[in-house]
Formats: C-alpha cells, structure tokens, sequence
C-alpha cells in the first residue's frame, strides 16, 4: 500500500544493493569467495552473513522468506520468485525464517519495513527477488563456463542443473556450490535477460506451501504452542480503558489458588498480571482477582453511538474543525460551483474486531540479570517485535533473540509498533526470572481489541449538463488509526496523514476530473488497528455505494455506468466485464437481487456481483452467490489467489452483515463470538472467483476483496427493494428501518 | 485429582484440578498441543476431540468427566496424515492460517463416522459449530465431499 511513494527506480537501485552488499561482504569480512551467495559446508555459517541463498554441495538450496506466515502464503511465494529465476529445483529448496534485519530482509514496496501487511509483500519483493535470482544463477554458469573452459553463451539450466549442449556435460549447483567462487561485485543483468513469462516453470504453477501439512497433522507450531523448559504461564486482568491503570487490587483468593506463583502490578497500563504453574491456575486466579480501575479522562466518556452521530455531524460540515487533506485532482470540491445537478449520499460503519482465531499470546525468557531476552510470538512485523522488547526492557536491540513462528490468523492485529501482545510477557518474565508463556482469554482479546475505526462518510458528486459526473467530494471522520498504531510511521513517513483509514477514497481509475477526499480525524482514546481491507472497506462502502446510487439516480445500468467511468483503464474494464459475464448480469431479471462493485484496490483491479435474498419480516440478508473477477498483475500462484479471494470475500461478508463492535462507557460491549458473530458456513455463499490474465507486476491478493461485499450487497438490496443501507454492519434491524420508510431512495 | 483415560489409544493420567478443561490437561500436562484454545466457550471448535468416537468441545469438558474414556485427538487422527478426511484436506488445499483446521478435521472425521456420505446440508449444518476466520469453508465443504466420495 505503500508503493506510491517509492519510485520505481529506487527498487530497482535497492536490488542491485542487496546483491552487491551480501557478495562484497563475503569477500571483505572472510577473505574467501563463499559465503554470500554460495556457501559450502566449509563456510560460515548463514546466521553470519544473512546471504538470502545458500547452496549446499548436497544440492539443498536454502532461501531466506523474510515474510510472517498468517495463512496467506507469502512465505512460500517469496522463495518461490527467487528460485524461478535462479532456475532451482523446486524440491531442492528449503525455507528459512529470515531473522529481523531490515536493512537486508527489509520491503522495498513497504518503507524498507519486515512488516507482513497491506498485501504488499508478493508486490513488494517481486522485481528484487527476481533480480537476485537471476544474479545467483549467473555466478552459478560463470563457474560452470570457468570450469569446463567455455563460454557462458554455451551454458543453459534446468532446473537446478547447469547443461553444455555441445558436449552434453552436466553439473548440478551443488556440484558447483563445491568449487565456485564468487565474483568481486554482484553481476549486471539487464531486464530482457529475466525469464519471459512463458518460460516460468514456477510462477503461475501451484506448489504446496511449505507449512500446509503440518496444519493437517496438527503439527504445525503457533507462538501459543511454545514449551521453553522452566516456562510459567502468565494471565493478565487488564485495565478497561487504554489508559487507566489499577487503583486497588485485591488478591487475596487470587493467591490462594493452588499453583499461582506471583501476582503483580505491572507499568504502562498493561494491568494486573498473574503467573502460575499452569494456565487454568493462571486464568482461575485472574478471574479471582478484584481490582478497581482508575478513571480514563478521555477513553472513560466514550459512547459509540453518540459519538457516530458526532462524527457524521463533522462529515457534514456542522462541526468546526480542520480537514486533513488526502488526495486532490482537478479543481477538487470547487468543480461543484459550476455542477448542475448535485447529490449526495452519507454512510457509517461501525468498529469491526480482528478475531483471529488464535488468541493473542507470547512467550519471554529474560536473562537473570535483565540484560538480554529470547522471545516468540506471532508478529507481522520480526523487526517491530525486536524493537519493542527492546525499548519495553530497555536494552539493546542486539540483546533480543526473536524466534519466528506461524501466526494463527492476523488480519491487521498483529502489527502495532508497540506489540502490545508482547509486552505483559516481557514484564512477567523479568519479574520473575523465568521464561513465560502470557495468554489472552477470548474475552481478553476483545476487550483488549485494536479495532477498525468507526468513520461517517458524506459524498457529494456534481454532474455536468450533459449528466456527465465531473465531481466528487468525499469527507470522512474516523478515530485516527495511523496515529495509534503506528505512531512512527504516522509522524514520520504518513506526515501526520491517516493513511490506514482513508486509502480507498482515491478513485484514480475513475475519469471524474475534479476530485476531493479530506479527513476529520478524532483522537478518541479508543485502541485501533488497520484490520483485513483496511480504510478501503470503509471507503468503498460508500463510494461504490454512492457510484450505484448516481447510476441509478440517472437511469443508467450500473455496469455501464462503471464502464463509461473506468473508459481510460482497460483492466478495469476488463474486470468489470469478466464479472458480468460470470453472473450473467446483462441478462438479470429486473428487480433480482444483483448488486456491482468494482476497486482499484493499489492497482489490482478486481469487481464482484452480489446475489442476495431478503426477508422482509426478520430483515435478515442472505448472500446467496458472490462473483468476483480479479486481475492482480501477474498470478505467481494462482490456486492461492483463489483461496485468499474466498477467504477476503468470507471476511467482507461478516463485516457487511454482523460484525459491530459498540463502546459504552468506554466499555467494550462484546466478549466472545456469542455476542461479537462472524461469518460461518451456513452462511458461506456460493464464491466463483476468475482470475482475469495480465502481465503487470503482482499488485496485492490478500484483502482485496473483503471491501468488495459490503457495497455489492448494499447495491443488490437498492435493486432488490429500492431501498439504500447505509450503515454496516446491515442488520436485520436496520434493514427493517429502512424498508420502513427510513432510508427511500 | 489423579484422572485416568486413554489418549490416541494410549494409557494416560492427569494430575489437575477436576474442573480443569481437557483442552489445557491435552495441551501443557499431555503435551499435544495441536488441540487449539480459540474461544474457551464452545463456541468456535478450534479444541475440538472425540471422546469415546463423539466429537467434543476440548474446552467444554472437565478432566473429572474423562475417567476411563478414550480421547483422540488430531495427533491420534492417524499416524502420517492417512486418514481420509487429512489426504481430502491436502488435496483441496484447505488450511490458511490453520489454528482452526485440528478441530475441523476432527468434526469432519466423526461427521463421516456417523454419516459417511452426509448431504450438503448435513455438511453445513454440522460443520458451522466452528468458525475459521481465514474464510476457507469453501475448501472445508469441498473436502469433506472429497473423503466422502473416496473414502
């Protein structure tokens, strides 16, 4: 999501980079030419020179994934670009966990950042890693052509073999892992001497990711999994509002239950936090424990219901503050004054809560004396989790072992500079001196949540007098996510811009010349995070919404309507048109519930087609099948692009119809998935998905369809009713409002 | 309390409080940690086991009530990912995350127990007492139709 503000030229420059620095370094540090890229057994070992390819005489081939595996596959994938172009066989590879040093490991399509997020991690990593793999099989041939005293342009692979035609000689790269040398610098190869895609033997052919089966034995290890000898079991009571702390703590039947160990009072607000021999000693003792809070002055008063009002107010323009400007073309809302016709349309959406299935959990092992620590969690971001077990003990970050395990699930929640999931273990084991495993209860998780912020959109679009639209304006008011999650970034690279929360609002791929979206930010004191689709499912809730609305409003069939916008976009059309070839839309009954959406979602184009039905009684939408047509650039594994389009489609179809977190009080009002309800089968549709061809660079698979379904289904209940929701998650109950007369069009 | 019952076919004893959960006795006394704690609550099935050939919610079930049962759990399922519904879960590529995929597995395996060629409805009905947040029902729905049909 990042890629807009790093030019192209930089990622090519920082490929070249990362070559030369990991062979130049072999050379000057070690004095021998092994290591950097090709590493005998005789060399140093990886953990020394951070190379990200090791060929072994044996034929192994290790590769570095510096990516965090939460099920979306780029661990695999990463691997998987660079062995293409080295030519590897792909059962010779294996993958390795790249330790968190950004300066090697970092993305170059995210700030530089070991951060595993905003599907940018296949789009980040793709030209570098094909470049880098290129540049491997070169020195690869170099000491073939070197050893049998022939020229290079003699030399041809397969995979994982280096083949002379004319004399038919043959030798492995684990073969020529045992004599080869590296060059002084990294070679040069020039863009036409990558593979063409129709060489590609694994790029766009499935593999099986590396972790799957053992997530089929029940072998597959989760940082909750970790067993560290010596390792007590941390539960935490923690305060109810982010920034309250304990005022009294009664713990007198906390202590007497058999197995508590110690129970303490921890700083920054991380709350009262009990360690025990086992877990359900650790949680009964919690559970025991009676602690009375100190008030919050900001978070204590917060009323989500209240404030949503406030916040359309604001969008509206009826509450004085300054705007955030966050993209302009054209003249911007100015284009309105010489607007013919105008409309406009407002919107809402309610705070969504991750739930990832795994409760969030880590474990710590502080050195007696304080000084250094090993820990395990499940983190999208390796570098962050260093550098906040750093700062929170106040050691170096060179005293910090982090050890990578898959996360179960992460949507977004892992991913705050201060790992806030991290930080109770950390204090726990110090404390005590001991390694600790500290687990979030379910319940721990939500009233803990990190959500995606509640915003009020208000849109106004200006028509010219050929009804052409010439203008759209478009204000959002949201808690301010970038700030509190990353506040790093936000001061930093963002320039104290939400970019979480309003990406999506750009519409590029849209020919409406004058464009305007601006940002009412409210620091409300309630805990955020980016979560799965981030501002865009949000975002295009309203806008898509809004675009149907014009559509309608006008009398033109919102295909064609999308179609005349995106005229400039030729993926864009294509998308638009493969989705309704797939649900026959051309062909639909009127008055049938079919409801469109398209996105530019960071360039992947992807449009999906709801069909729903309705009960007018109890209000309940049911999606019956959802389309989506995507073009992600090119599909390096497209089974997977599959899987995670279903997935993002499963995710947006909780968001659209049940996920609501509310704030009373400054109360959290949900605990568990009773009363917090996300999607399940029985109310899984019937998902087609058509990866639509292109030979662009990847662009971004994994969230791009969750903001498709909330518009799509809000389109097909105007279709299906003539009624407009407005407000997600569309609830039975505010369905009936609106087919009572609350909403008409 | 000192409880004895067998798991995956083996003797087993556990020393806990009566009211501990299986889920915890199965995952830190037993050391089978593919089990999973999703909700605590039976409410998503991530812990979910057979006990005596029912499926059960791992979370829900007292060690005081195991006396003399016999567990299985996703470790038990079979000794190399042979059991019909693991070689189906391969095939359809199932797992993203897969924190949630033991206990559906094990939903699946007692489902077709029961019910070894079970309607699609029958499918759903059974398999929504879980929730996989990566959204894989689809390939959940495919494979259990899969082990169904090959057994």
């Amino acid at each position: 999501m990042l890629r807009r503000s790093i030019p192209e030229a930089r990622l090519t420059r920082r490929a070249l980079m990362i070559g030369a620095a990991g062979l130049s370094f072999a050379f000057v540090e070690r004095g021998f030419g092994l290591g950097g890229v090709i590493s005998p057994a005789s060399a140093a070992s990886p953990t020394t020179f951070n190379p990200w390819v090791t060929i072994s005489p044996d034929g192994l081939i290790s590769i570095m994934s510096p990516a965090a595996e939460m099920g979306q596959g780029s661990k695999t994938s990463l691997p998987l670009i660079l062995a293409e172009e080295l030519d590897a066989d792909w059962k010779d590879v294996r993958i390795v966990a790249a330790p968190p040093n950004e300066e090697i490991y970092g993305n170059p399509g995210f700030l530089g950042m070991m951060y595993t997020a905003g599907s940018a991690t296949v789009a980040g990593y793709y030209a570098p890693l094909r470049q880098f793999g290129a540049q491997v099989r070169r020195v690869i041939l170099d000491n073939a052509a070197r050893k049998w005293g022939v020229a290079v342009s003699e030399l041809r692979t397969e995979p994982g073999v280096v083949v002379h035609d004319k004399t038919g000689r043959r030798l492995s790269y684990g073969e020529i892992a045992s004599f080869a040398v590296l060059p002084p610098t990294a070679p040069q190869i020039n863009p036409d001497e990558l593979k063409r895609p129709d060489q590609f033997r694994l790029i766009g052919k499935d593999v099986t990711r590396f972790e799957l089966p053992t997530k089929v034995d029940g072998s597959a290890r989760y940082s909750i999994d970790i067993e560290v000898p010596g390792m007590l079991y941390g539960a935490l009571l923690t305060p109810v509002f982010p920034d309250s702390r304990a005022k009294t703590i009664d713990d007198t039947a906390a202590r007497a239950v058999r197995g508590v160990v110690g129970i303490y009072d921890l700083p920054n607000g991380v709350g009262v936090g009990v360690v025990a021999e086992t877990p359900w000693a650790a949680f009964t003792a919690k559970d025991a424990l009676r602690v009375s809070w100190t008030q919050s002055p900001k978070a204590g008063a917060f009323d989500s219901d209240a404030s949503m009002d406030r916040y359309a107010a604001m969008s509206r323009g009826e509450i004085s503050q300054q705007a955030t400007l966050w993209d302009k073309a054209g003249d911007g809302a100015d284009g309105l004054k010489t607007a013919t016709e105008t409309l406009t349309g407002e919107y809402r959406c309610d705070y969504a809560y991750h739930a990832q299935m795994e409760p969030l959990n880590a474990v710590a092992s502080v050195s007696a004396d304080g000084g250094s620590v090993e820990i395990w969690c499940g983190t999208q971001s390796q570098a962050m989790a260093v550098k906040a077990a750093a700062s929170t003990l106040g050691i170096e970050r060179s005293k910090v072992k982090f050890n990578e395990v898959l996360l179960g699930g992460g949507f977004g929640r892992r991913g705050p500079q201060d790992q806030d999931f991290l930080v109770g273990a950390l204090l726990l084991s110090r404390e005590i001196k001991r390694p600790v495993k500290v687990l979030w209860t379910r319940e721990d998780d939500i009233r803990n949540g990190r959500f995606r912020p509640m915003s009020a959109h208000r849109i106004e679009a200006g028509f010219d007098r050929e009804g052409a639209l010439t203008t759209w304006h478009h204000r959002v008011t949201t808690d301010n996510v970038s700030m509190f999650q990353d506040p790093g970034r936000y001061y930093g690279p963002f320039k104290q811009r939400d970019m979480l929360s309003l990406l999506g609002t750009e519409l590029p791929t849209y020919a409406i010349p004058n464009r305007l979206s601006e940002h009412f930010a409210v620091d409300s004191g309630v805990r955020l995070a980016s979560l799965r689709g981030i501002g865009f499912t949000a975002n295009k809730f309203a806008t898509e919404s809004f675009v149907d609305e014009s559509a309608r409003k006008r009398g033109i069939d919102p295909l064609e309507f999308r179609l005349s916008l995106a005229r400039n976009v030729p993926r864009a059309r294509a998308v638009l048109e493969a989705v309704a070839d797939m649900s026959n839309w051309r062909q639909r009954r009127p008055g049938s519930g079919y409801g469109l959406a398209y996105i530019d979602y960071s360039g992947t184009q992807i449009a999906g087609v709801a069909e729903i039905a309705m009960d007018r009684t109890s209000g309940e939408i049911r999606l019956k099948t959802f389309w989506v047509a995507i073009d992600p650039g090119v599909a390096v594994q497209p089974d997977n692009i599959v899987a995670q389009t279903e997935g993002s489609v499963v995710y947006g179809l909780g968001m659209a119809l049940s996920e609501q977190i509310t704030i009373k009080d400054g109360e959290i009002q949900q605990s568990n998935f009773y009363d917090y309800t996300v999607m399940r089968m029985r109310d899984l549709p019937d998902i087609q998905v058509r990866i639509v061809p292109s030979d662009g660079r990847p662009t971004g698979v994994g969230q791009m369809a969750t903001p498709l379904v909330a518009p799509a289904i809000s389109n097909a209940v105007a279709e299906l009713a003539g009624v407009r929701l407005r407000h997600t998650p569309m609830l039975p109950s505010r369905v009936l409002a609106a087919l009572n007369g609350g909403a008409r069009q | 309390m000192i409880v004895h019952f067998t798991v995956n076919g083996s003797p087993a004893e556990a020393d806990a409080p009566p009211e501990t959960p299986l889920l915890w006795v199965l995952r830190e006394h037993l050391k089978l940690p593919g089990t999973r704690f999703g909700c605590g609550a039976g409410l998503c099935g991530a812990c979910m086991v057979h006990i005596d050939g029912d499926r059960a919610f791992s979370c829900q079930t007292q060690l005081s009530g195991v006396e003399g049962r016999a567990v299985t759990t996703i470790e038990g399922l079979s000794k190399d990912s042979t059991h019909p519904v693991q070689k189906a879960w391969l095939k359809e590529q199932v797992p993203q995350c897969g924190y949630c995929q033991s206990g559906q597995i094990m939903s699946a395996a007692a489902l077709l127990q029961h019910s070894p060629h079970p309607s699609r409805d029958e499918i759903v009905d059974y398999m929504s007492a879980h929730i996989c947040r990566c959204g894989t029902y689809p390939r959940i729905l495919r494979a259990i139709e899969r082990a169904s049909r090959e057994g």
